[in-house]
Parts: structure tokens; C-alpha cells; sequence
């Protein structure tokens, strides 16, 4: 009976063990603990072209939201310290064949503000859920035009959210609304989690890479691809900066 | 488990299909036999690799589908789903409404068609992917209530809420706000629906087709699914249903037949003259088709006026002829110069210069011989291009840039127009993506010579022409009928109401010399 109930209390113990030991696995898949980082910056070279001004009259709900200074459009945006804001970077090639990288519980938000996609650019992996939320209370329309990728376009008349995911890696899935044609979004869909977007100060950084040599891309919407090529053999910090010209 | 339940239905849905299409999984020899079948009938337009990148692809306003995408508008399943093989056999039976693409059963056979079907699922590698879902949505059955107004209300109340009026305009023609801005997922200009011209949908025209395409959206086209608000019951599906309804209601009762004899009735009253008076509510009106000009250069490939709609009536002085046909916008207007130019540079041109983009009016005109043909001529009219140099035609035309007069003049085919000092008056209203455009003038003019005399009781050939300016129509390019007929009513002859009152008096008098002779008769016989 004593046995038996010792027997019983180690097998829960490893029961518990295992599904906690499970869960850690399943909540952090995103790197490998400890590995190496890629950081850069995202130059800029040439003349910042002027982004033209939107006319949101027809939607006064989102004009409204602009009181400090019109809203224009974000194809390019040039930082004050020179470097490129929105630039997707990540690990093209590289890792091994057999790394596998499930995709994390958590989602991806992609908000409709304002008129505007907030992020203007995302990485999400293969499989992640992306909730797609409008925060404007008018009619959206998100329509995703993926080539590997199913393309879809659903509607969104009111404050919702709605949640969808891409099944295959691309590079990247152009969003877009038709109400407001300005409305533009991109999505760069990966099978594993080494991506970042460069932001205000035009840099980025991809962590925890396991040991090996990368084929870094670094893709814009306007200036197409540029990359670098680095190699990472323990826990150390490489940097990678990019550089696009004004076209 | 859900996903389980899910799995079930669409095993169901699979082996449903497997009933119904045998070849659901295409054997070699179906997708070899298809190919020779889409070879000989359908590469022309959508290509020899399925890019709907044929020879005649450049002179088609819808483009031919694509099918390296597998991006299908007229499907049964959610959005970003493939279509089922129902969804394509629907396509190619009964042809997609309002394009190019026509009705195949009866031109193929049954097995021709499975076969065309199963080869251009091969142009896409989605159809070999078996990761992809394919699962018809539920769609439930019409709630009770009728359509009546209460329920049209109703749907009208959500045309509002859910923001069809951005694209499809406050009555449903397609002029809304984002219209001049649509594109279609190859980038080629895209108009939203004139919800008033049901039977051009590409998926069909009754409720449950246009409530079957709210829910699954047409994909490869602005046009989004919104199955989600269901979902989320931010909307029922009876409210969508409503909706449904409501769009057809906008449409006529039944696709117009075109009928080749105007006739306009004799008005004792006064003539109805402006375009919105009450007196055209109880005209007939007529729908007469058009078709792009496609017989002399600029060809025009992509008419944007799909008909127009002709009433006629006179008092025996005067006739007033009122059309009516739908136009996106009030040519020139700067928000569609971009949209037209992106029209002009989609739709093939076959002159040797590249068409501007405008800014282009709006224009309307109606032909008619100089004569009324008749005696030894016969019904023989002139060219129904605008006539020929040497036999020109007489025609009103309005144009929407010179303030709403109407001009006169004589066409000697569509290269010369020989204005003439008499015009029609002419008064135009445009109103929500509708054009309403009254001419009047006298059934008898000085000018014999050029200017038709309007008869009662004798057929008149007449002819429409209409140029949508934003679509970048304009001299050659343009919409053109072919010559119907004008039928003005006579007066009624004076023998009409007289001789019954005649035939009646004598049928009496001598019913009642008949009775008088058989009484004396009777009387005679008595006595004798």
C-alpha cells in the first residue's frame, strides 16, 4: 500500500515535471538561450523623397485623430539620425535543415488607427495567430495578396478583431484596405523567429542564433533587398549595418 | 474535437462531391483531354499557361481570370479558400454575367466540361496542396417575413451601418467615395457593382446569390467577405439576409427584354419637359443594350454605359424624349482622371497614338434618318455607325461639359459631325450615378431638307450612342446600338367612336324590324 503510494507520488511528480518541462518548452521557442545577436543599423544614402500628404476628409473619425500634423503616407521613412525606419531584416539562410521552430502561443497585433496599419511592417512566423483589430469604427476592408499564401479579404464595418494566420514563409504578404487605398501594411512570414523591423533610431537586432553562418536580408517596400552575410559562433554580438540608396 | 466535427463535414462535403463529380480527383487522361478542350476554346482569352494573358485578354475590361492563383471571385467557400469543383463547374456552365466569359453547357459537352475543369486546377499548385481546406460555408435557409418594405428597410439600415455606400455609392450605381480608387489583385482598374443591373452579378442576381457572395466575398477583387461579423454577432444571419434582399431590390423584377419598338403615347395634357417631372412615372420605358464600338478605329473594347432606358411621348406637336442610363460620375471630375487613365492604359488601343486621360465629358446621343423610310425604299437606313459620307444620319447629342445644351447636326459616319443651327432643347439631371436627359423639339421643322419630320402611326428608326468621359471614352471610343424603332402614337380617329354607336343603332333597328314583322305575322295568323 506504502509502495504503491510512494509509486503513485513519483509518477505524478514526473507527470507534472514533464508537462511543466513541456510548457516551458512550447511558451519559449523564440531563440536558442544564450546564442549570439546580429545588431545593425539601416543607412540611408541620397535625397528623402517628401511622402505625400492623405486627404482623409471622407473619414472624419481618423482625420480627427491628427491634431498635431496631417497624416502622410509611409512608404519611406527616413529617420532624423539618417537611417531607414521599417525595414524588415532577417535570417534568409543559414540554419540547419532540421531546425524547427514552432509557432508561439502569443499573437501578433496589427491595429487599423487612424486610418494607418500600426505596425506599417511585421515579422510573424508561419502558423502564429495575427489579430487584426480595428480601432477606428468605420469600414476596413484587410485584404492580405499572398502569392504562397492564400490571399483573403474580410471586412470589418465596426470596432473588432479578427484573427487569422499564413500557412507558408513569405517575404512578404502585402496587406492592404480598398476603402482607403492609402492603407498599406506588410507582413514578413517565417518559419523560424530570427527577424526584426527597424524602428525610430533605424536599427535592429536578431537574437539568440545558434552557431553558424547567415545570409541577412534586409527588405523594403520601395528599395527592394539588400544583404550581409555574418557568422556567429557562440554568445557573442555581430554587427551588420545595411545600406539603401534613394532611388 | 471542432476540428474533428470540422474534418467530418468536410469529408461529408468530399464524398458529396465525389457523388456528384466522379473526376473530383483528375486522372491523366482527363487533364489530357481537358487540355485539348482548353486549347481550342478557352486559351484564347485566359492564355496557353492560364495567366488570362490570351491574344483577345488586352481588349477585356474584367481581365480573364488567372488561374496560376487559384483566385476565384464566384466561390461557396470562405475567403482564401480555394473554390469547389461545384463553385468552377458553376463558373463554366452558366458563364459569369456581365463579362466576357459565356455559358459553356449545351456549347460543351458534360464530359468536355469536367475535363476543362480538372486541366486548369493543374495551372495551380494550390489544387495539389492537401494542407488546403476546401469546405463549403453553411449558409442557412431565407428567413420568413417576405421582402416587403419593412424588410428592404431594414436591409437598408445595414447598407448604411456596414459601409457598402463607400464603394457602391449612396443608391447602389457604384460611384461611391473609394470607387475611382479600386484596384483588383493584378492592379488593373476594377469597377464596384451598379447595384441596379442585377442580371450582369458575376455570381447571379437573386438574394440568395448576392447573400452567398456577402459571405464569402469575391476574392481577387476589392469586394471583402462578411462572414466574420457573423461570427461575432456583430451581425445575424437574417440581418445579412435583409441586406441581400435589399440589393436586389434595386434591380428590375426581371433582366429588361429588349423589345425593337418604342412606342410613345399621345399626351392630351402637357408634355413632361424636365427630366424629373412626375408625368414620366406612368411611361413605359424601354432598355436598349449597348455594346462597345469595335468596327472602326479607336476600337473600343470596354463600354462602361451597359444600356440606356428611352421613354417617349408627344402631343402632336411636340415630342420629348427622356433617357436614362448609369454613370459613375459627373464627368469631368479631377478624383476619376487617375482611374481613367489607368482604364485607357488597361484596355487595348488600336490607334497609333495612346489616348490622354481627359478630362472627358459625358455624352449621350439618338440617330435617326433624315427621312422616314418609305414607299419604293422600303426599310432600307443608313450605315447604323453615324451614317456614311454620302448618306449621312440626323442626331441629337448632349454632352455634360457644355452647360446641358442640346446640339443637332448631321453624321456622316463617326469621323465627321456637321453641326446644324436647329437643335432639340435639352435638360439634364445627374443624381446619384444616374444620368436623366430630356430632349424635346417640334414633329415638324423648317428644315425638311436635314431635320426629320416626326409622323404618328409610321415606324422611325432610331439609334443611341453613350460615352462615359471618366472611363475614358470619348470621339471613337464609345457604346453604340444597333437601329430599333419610334412609334408615335396617332390621334385617335373621329370612325373610332362613331362606328360602334352606328353598328350598334342598326343591330338594333334591324333586331327590332325582325321582331315587328314575326309580331305581325303572328298576329295575321291568329286573325286568319
Amino acid at each position: 500500500m506504502r509502495t504503491f503510494g510512494s509509486v503513485s507520488a513519483v509518477a505524478v511528480g514526473v507527470v507534472v515535471g514533464g508537462v511543466a518541462l513541456g510548457l516551458m518548452a512550447w511558451t519559449r521557442p523564440l531563440a536558442v538561450q544564450g546564442g549570439g545577436t546580429v545588431t545593425g543599423k539601416i543607412k540611408f544614402t541620397g535625397a528623402k523623397p517628401a511622402m505625400p500628404r492623405i486627404d482623409m476628409s471622407d473619414e472624419p473619425k481618423c482625420k480627427a485623430k491628427y491634431t498635431t500634423a496631417p497624416p502622410t503616407e509611409e512608404t519611406v521613412i527616413v529617420n532624423p539620425n539618417g537611417t531607414l525606419a521599417n525595414v524588415f531584416v532577417y535570417v534568409k539562410s543559414g540554419l540547419p535543415a532540421t531546425y524547427k521552430a514552432p509557432a508561439p502561443a502569443g499573437a501578433v497585433t496589427l491595429d487599423q488607427d487612424g486610418c494607418r496599419y500600426h505596425p506599417h511592417v511585421f515579422g510573424v512566423m508561419v502558423g502564429q495567430t495575427i489579430s487584426i483589430k480595428n480601432s477606428d469604427g468605420i469600414l476596413h476592408n484587410i485584404k492580405a495578396k499572398g502569392k504562397a499564401n492564400r490571399p483573403f479579404n474580410i471586412s470589418q464595418p465596426t470596432l473588432m478583431t479578427s484573427s487569422r494566420a499564413f500557412e507558408k514563409p513569405e517575404v512578404t504578404v502585402p496587406l492592404e484596405c480598398n476603402v482607403h487605398g492609402w492603407m498599406h501594411a506588410w507582413a514578413g512570414v517565417l518559419p523560424h523567429p530570427f527577424f526584426s523591423v527597424s524602428g525610430a533610431d533605424g536599427s535592429f537586432a536578431i537574437k539568440g542564433l545558434p552557431p553558424g553562418t547567415y545570409t541577412i536580408e534586409a527588405w523594403h517596400e520601395k528599395y527592394g533587398t539588400q544583404t550581409a552575410s555574418v557568422t556567429v559562433t557562440g554568445t557573442e554580438t555581430k554587427t551588420a549595418d545595411l545600406t539603401f540608396a534613394a532611388k | 474535437m471542432r476540428r474533428a466535427v470540422r474534418r467530418l463535414g468536410g469529408w461529408t462535403v468530399s464524398i458529396a462531391l465525389l457523388a456528384v463529380y466522379p473526376s473530383s480527383r483528375p486522372s491523366a487522361q482527363d487533364t489530357t483531354r481537358g487540355k485539348a478542350v482548353y486549347e481550342k476554346w478557352c486559351a484564347g482569352c485566359h492564355g496557353d499557361t492560364g495567366a488570362g494573358d490570351g491574344p483577345a485578354a488586352a481588349m477585356m475590361l474584367p481581365r480573364p481570370r488567372n488561374f496560376t492563383g487559384a483566385v476565384y471571385k464566384i466561390r461557396s467557400t470562405a475567403s482564401g479558400q480555394l473554390p469547389t469543383d461545384a463553385d468552377l463547374m458553376r463558373a463554366i456552365d452558366d458563364g459569369l454575367p456581365g463579362s466576357a466569359m459565356p455559358a459553356w453547357k449545351g456549347r460543351l459537352s458534360d464530359a468536355e466540361r469536367r475535363d476543362v475543369m480538372a486541366y486548369l486546377k493543374t495551372f495551380s499548385t494550390f489544387f495539389a496542396d492537401t494542407s488546403q481546406h476546401i469546405e463549403p460555408l453553411t449558409f442557412g435557409s431565407a428567413p420568413g417575413g417576405g421582402s416587403g418594405a419593412p424588410a428592404l428597410k431594414l436591409g437598408r439600415q445595414f447598407y448604411d451601418s456596414i459601409g457598402c455606400r463607400k464603394c457602391h455609392g449612396d443608391q447602389g450605381r457604384g460611384d461611391g467615395p473609394s470607387a475611382p480608387t479600386l484596384k483588383d489583385d493584378a492592379g488593373f482598374p476594377i469597377f464596384a457593382a451598379d447595384l441596379h443591373e442585377n442580371w450582369r452579378f458575376r455570381g447571379g442576381g437573386t438574394v440568395e446569390d448576392i447573400y452567398h457572395r456577402l459571405r464569402t466575398g469575391l476574392d481577387g477583387t476589392p469586394m471583402p467577405s462578411f462572414s466574420d461579423l457573423i461570427d461575432q454577432k456583430f451581425l445575424t444571419d437574417e440581418e445579412l439576409r435583409r441586406l441581400a434582399q435589399y440589393v436586389r431590390s434595386l434591380s428590375p423584377e426581371r433582366e429588361p427584354e429588349v423589345r425593337d419598338v418604342i412606342h410613345a403615347p399621345r399626351l392630351a395634357g402637357a408634355l413632361p419637359t424636365s427630366p424629373d417631372d412626375s408625368g414620366w412615372a406612368g411611361v413605359e420605358r424601354y432598355w436598349f443594350p449597348l455594346a462597345g464600338q469595335m468596327i472602326r478605329k479607336a476600337r473600343w473594347f470596354a463600354p462602361a454605359v451597359a444600356g440606356v432606358w428611352v421613354q417617349a411621348v408627344h402631343d402632336d406637336s411636340t415630342i420629348a424624349l427622356r433617357l436614362s442610363w448609369d454613370d459613375r460620375s459627373q464627368s469631368p471630375d479631377t478624383a476619376w482622371l487617375p482611374f481613367t487613365q489607368r482604364v485607357l492604359e488597361t484596355v487595348a488601343n488600336d490607334d497609333s497614338v495612346a489616348p490622354g486621360a481627359g478630362p472627358w465629358p459625358d455624352q449621350i446621343a439618338v440617330q435617326f434618318p433624315r427621312r422616314i423610310p418609305a414607299g419604293a425604299e422600303g426599310m432600307v437606313r443608313p450605315y447604323f455607325l453615324m451614317g456614311a459620307p454620302t448618306d449621312p444620319v440626323y442626331q441629337w447629342r448632349w454632352t455634360s461639359a457644355t452647360g446641358g445644351r442640346g446640339a443637332a447636326g448631321l453624321a456622316r459616319g463617326i469621323e465627321r459631325f456637321d453641326t446644324l443651327p436647329e437643335a432639340p432643347a435639352a435638360r439634364a439631371v445627374y443624381d446619384h450615378g444616374e444620368w436623366r436627359v430630356v430632349f424635346t423639339r417640334s414633329l415638324a421643322t423648317p428644315d425638311t431638307a436635314n431635320e426629320l419630320q416626326f409622323e404618328t402611326g409610321r415606324p422611325i428608326p432610331v439609334g443611341f450612342f453613350a460615352w462615359d468621359g471618366s472611363s475614358g471614352e470619348h470621339g471613337s471610343r464609345m457604346a453604340v446600338s444597333t437601329w430599333y424603332f419610334l412609334a408615335l402614337d396617332q390621334p385617335t380617329p373621329p370612325r373610332v367612336f362613331i362606328s360602334p354607336v352606328v353598328a350598334m343603332v342598326l343591330t338594333l333597328g334591324l333586331g327590332w324590324l325582325v321582331v315587328l314583322r314575326a309580331q305581325r305575322r303572328g298576329a295575321g295568323a291568329a286573325r286568319g
